[in-house]
């Protein structure tokens, strides 16, 4: 008969293993020794900066930022001059930073959208012009795409201001930037303004309801329609309420050396603005063209075949299944503007970047504006990540 | 009696069909096709007309060489041709025996030694026996690919050919102390297209092992080596890439020993560095969760060891998924180089702009300047994309 082991020397359940193959030792010694790791390398770099910082008097403190800044900003949504404070002047930079971000993604969007589609059309020559659109902008760098627009375009191209290139609208380019023409609310226009902002939103619940109303019943409650007459009829209330001039149009006024009225865009800003929407554009067009692709031609003839008309399939089929592919790239794409929008620091527009470095310069202290900086684009990512995770969320549990 | 009738493939269509089906296939893509007509027909000539006619292009023809090698020595280029000769024959014989996407590194290596050998330049800016290196440069590389299909070369051979000709093209470039036939050159001399490359081909390779080792980090069930890799990955992929090279310039030094001077071109090469790694990780990270967890637990059933599944099993696995995301991470941060020269390093397109600042000649053609860099970056961009597309749709890269 022939012997086999019993079930404890298998197991080797007789001897104690050694530690050094103790999986459980194992596990904490590697957590030991990659933190000691990480803690001694940083303990090594922050000793010797402070180190350095002790010999060049240099402050780690962020006591200097209520001190006055010193320093102009060339543009600034809230009202803002030199005595103003660091901390104050470096808002201003936050705030052009999301002006720009806010314009440029609403703009990249529909101009994106806009390519995305027409590189889906059935027209050979169309379909080829977005392709080479989107390669030529895909291919080459923001920065140099930037630079041609500012430097190529803006302050060297560009006319003089009495010879401004004029465009319908009008619409004025020249070296000092673009001015246009511009709609103004009238003092007494604002119950129109009023009335616009309740007919978007009692247009948006009637919607939602009715159409809960009919899914749920199966009565027709002409939901498009209802809503369409209240986002008219509403505003019209609202401008007979205004006296019937609620708004009027600002039309700049050529002066000798500049425009009056209407609305200026720096060229800064504007060739910034060109840049990154042009070059997001071309990302979003592939964004979109690959979400509407992914729905597959079974689910259009599917829905053909139940007797839905095409408008119902593209709202109801194509349009639900796309965005969810279509949006979780797209809103790291607005991401990616925002980040990119650092750039404009090359051509000096001065967001949050650009104001930061002008802040290392004048305070002399890299190390707490660096990190301020860094911590507010952080927190614009972990935000926009945020808000990516939810509606993972949500579309996974329409999912099952 | 039954007749069996003749199947064909269907004929392709001939031009007027072509044109009914693609061009004017309904009234609306008719107006459409008419629309784009006329818009192509005005661009295409217009551009044409102002390239040939009225662009000035002397800042580009005048400095050719400088765009290219930057500063570095005129008498010692011959050593940059020799690292490039050497490159050239590695990617041919590479391209034999790897294909893939050494094919579509080294087509585009081809086209671009051919579209430089045309490019128009005075003669000093550019001699004849560069032009003809550059011209030569594309048959040595289709040599070794012909020598390498007829007599096969193990492919460990190869990587000790490249870590060996890579490390002698540092040194070349570099120069020894005390030689006499290779003495030292400046790394400050050295820019343009050269340096852009090495801090591409820098980035990436180096980035690569920390990447790797960063997404297992994450992966890890250590709780410690787990959540210090995700800070790491998300902090860095949540700033902009500009503030990181401005880290790198301002900061590092500071927290180096004051005897340890790192040269700007090393302190980008690192920020470059870092950013890219946590970009890798995330790539990486997609790969490991793509190889199914059976590979694993088959990989334990037959004995081996949790390092030895990973570096056995799951990495060959994951890595081959992602050989694709990192080629386009390669382009990317081929573009992103450009950052660099808002810390003053000279690469491409800081050049140009220290060429355009040189001469108060050339202030008015900074369009021609950054098209013709921006035309650099898009020929290598665009044929890297699109070779490495074709060819992974023709071998399945990426697929199993």
């Amino acid at each position: 008969m022939t012997s086999h082991p019993r079930a404890d020397q298998v197991t080797g359940a007789g001897q104690a293993i050694p530690f050094w193959r103790d999986e459980r030792v194992l596990r904490v010694a590697a957590q030991v020794v990659s933190a000691v790791l990480v803690v001694g390398f940083l303990y090594w770099g922050i000793s010797n900066f402070l180190k350095a910082a002790d010999q060049r008097g240099l402050s780690l403190g962020f006591s200097f930022l209520k001190q006055s800044a010193g320093f102009p900003i060339g543009e600034y949504v809230v009202p803002y001059d030199p005595s103003q404070s660091f901390l104050y002047a470096f808002l201003v930079g936050i705030l052009n930073t999301l002006k720009v971000a806010v314009i440029g993604i609403l703009l990249a969007t529909i101009f994106g959208l806009f390519i995305g589609l027409a590189r889906l059309s059935s027209n050979w020559l169309v379909n080829h012009i977005a392709l080479a659109y989107i390669e030529a902008h895909r291919n080459i760098p923001l920065l140099v795409l930037l630079l041609l627009w500012y430097r190529g375009v803006f302050t060297t191209r560009l006319p003089s201001v009495a010879n401004s290139v004029t465009w319908p609208g009008p619409i004025y380019l020249n070296q000092r930037g673009v001015t246009m023409v511009w709609p103004r609310l009238n003092p007494n226009g604002t119950p129109f303004l009023v009335s616009v902002i309740v007919a978007i939103l009692a247009a948006l619940i009637v919607y939602k309801i009715l159409e809960y109303i009919q899914v749920t019943r199966g009565r027709s409650t002409y939901f498009g329609l209802v809503a369409l007459v209240i986002l008219l009829a509403v505003p019209a209330l609202g401008w007979f309420l205004a006296g019937g001039d609620p708004i009027y149009w600002d039309v700049p006024i050529q002066k000798r050396f500049n425009f009056v009225g209407g609305i200026s865009l720096t060229p800064e800003f504007a060739a910034l603005l060109i840049g990154l929407v042009t070059y997001t554009a071309a990302f979003i067009a592939e964004v979109v063209r690959a979400g509407i692709q992914a729905v597959s031609r079974g689910q259009v003839e599917a829905a053909l075949a139940v007797g839905l008309s095409y408008r119902q399939i593209l709202r109801l089929v194509v349009l639900p299944q796309a965005l969810r592919v279509i949006i979780p790239p797209l809103i790291s794409q607005y991401l990616n503007l925002t980040k990119n929008s650092s750039l404009a620091f090359f051509i000096g527009y001065p967001e949050l970047f650009a104001v930061g470095r002008i802040m290392t310069n004048q305070a002399g202290r890299a190390v707490p504006v660096i990190a301020m900086v860094m911590a507010t684009y952080l927190s614009m990512s972990l935000f926009t990540s945020l808000i990516l995770n939810v509606y993972n969320r949500r579309i996974q549990f329409v999912e099952k | 009696m039954t007749t069996t009738e003749e199947i064909r493939p269907p004929e392709p269509p001939g031009p007027i069909t072509w044109i009914k089906q693609n061009l004017v296939n309904s009234w609306f893509n008719g107006i459409l096709t008419v629309i784009s007509l006329v818009v192509v027909y005005y661009v295409v000539v217009g551009s044409i007309r102002w390239a040939f006619v009225s662009a000035d292009w002397s800042p580009v023809t005048e400095n050719l060489l400088l765009y290219l090698i930057g500063q570095y020595p005129r008498g010692e280029v011959w050593r940059i041709g020799l690292s490039l000769t050497m490159v050239s024959i590695l990617f041919g014989f590479s391209w034999g025996l790897w294909r893939g996407i050494m094919q579509a590194f080294s087509l585009t290596l081809i086209v671009s030694f051919l579209v430089l050998a045309v490019l128009p330049a005075t003669p000093t800016a550019f001699p004849l026996s560069m032009r003809l290196f550059a011209l030569a440069n594309p048959g040595l590389i289709l040599i070794s690919y012909l020598i390498s299909r007829r007599w096969k070369i193990p492919a460990r051979v190869m990587i000790s050919a490249w870590l060996i000709s890579l490390t002698a093209s540092i040194i070349l470039l570099r120069g020894l102390g005390r030689s006499e036939l290779i003495p030292p050159v400046e790394v400050n001399l050295w820019g343009g297209l050269v340096v852009t490359f090495l801090l591409a081909v820098g980035g990436i390779t180096i980035s690569f092992p920390i990447g790797v080792l960063l997404a297992l980090g994450r992966r890890s069930s250590l709780p410690v080596v787990s959540i210090f890799s995700t800070f790491f990955i998300e902090t860095i992929r949540g700033v902009p890439l500009i503030t990181i090279l401005f880290m790198g310039s301002l900061i590092v030094p500071l927290f180096l020993p004051s005897e340890m001077r790192v040269d700007r071109l090393i302190r980008a090469l690192v920020g470059m560095i870092i950013f890219s790694a946590a970009y890798m990780a995330e790539n990486v990270r997609g790969g490991l969760q793509a190889i199914p967890e059976g590979q694993v637990e088959a990989a334990q059933a037959i004995g081996l060891s949790k390092f030895h599944t990973t570096l056995l099993i799951v990495l060959p696995q994951a890595l081959r998924l992602v050989i694709p995301t990192i080629v386009g991470q390669f382009i990317s941060l081929f573009k992103d180089t450009t950052l660099a020269s808002g810390v003053a390093v000279l690469e491409l397109l800081q050049i140009a702009r220290s060429i355009l600042q040189s001469n108060p000649e050339y202030l008015g053609q900074q369009f021609e300047v950054y098209l013709f860099v921006a035309a650099i970056f898009w020929i290598f961009s665009y044929s890297m994309s699109t070779t490495s597309r074709k060819i992974e749709v023709s071998l399945g890269v990426g697929e199993r």
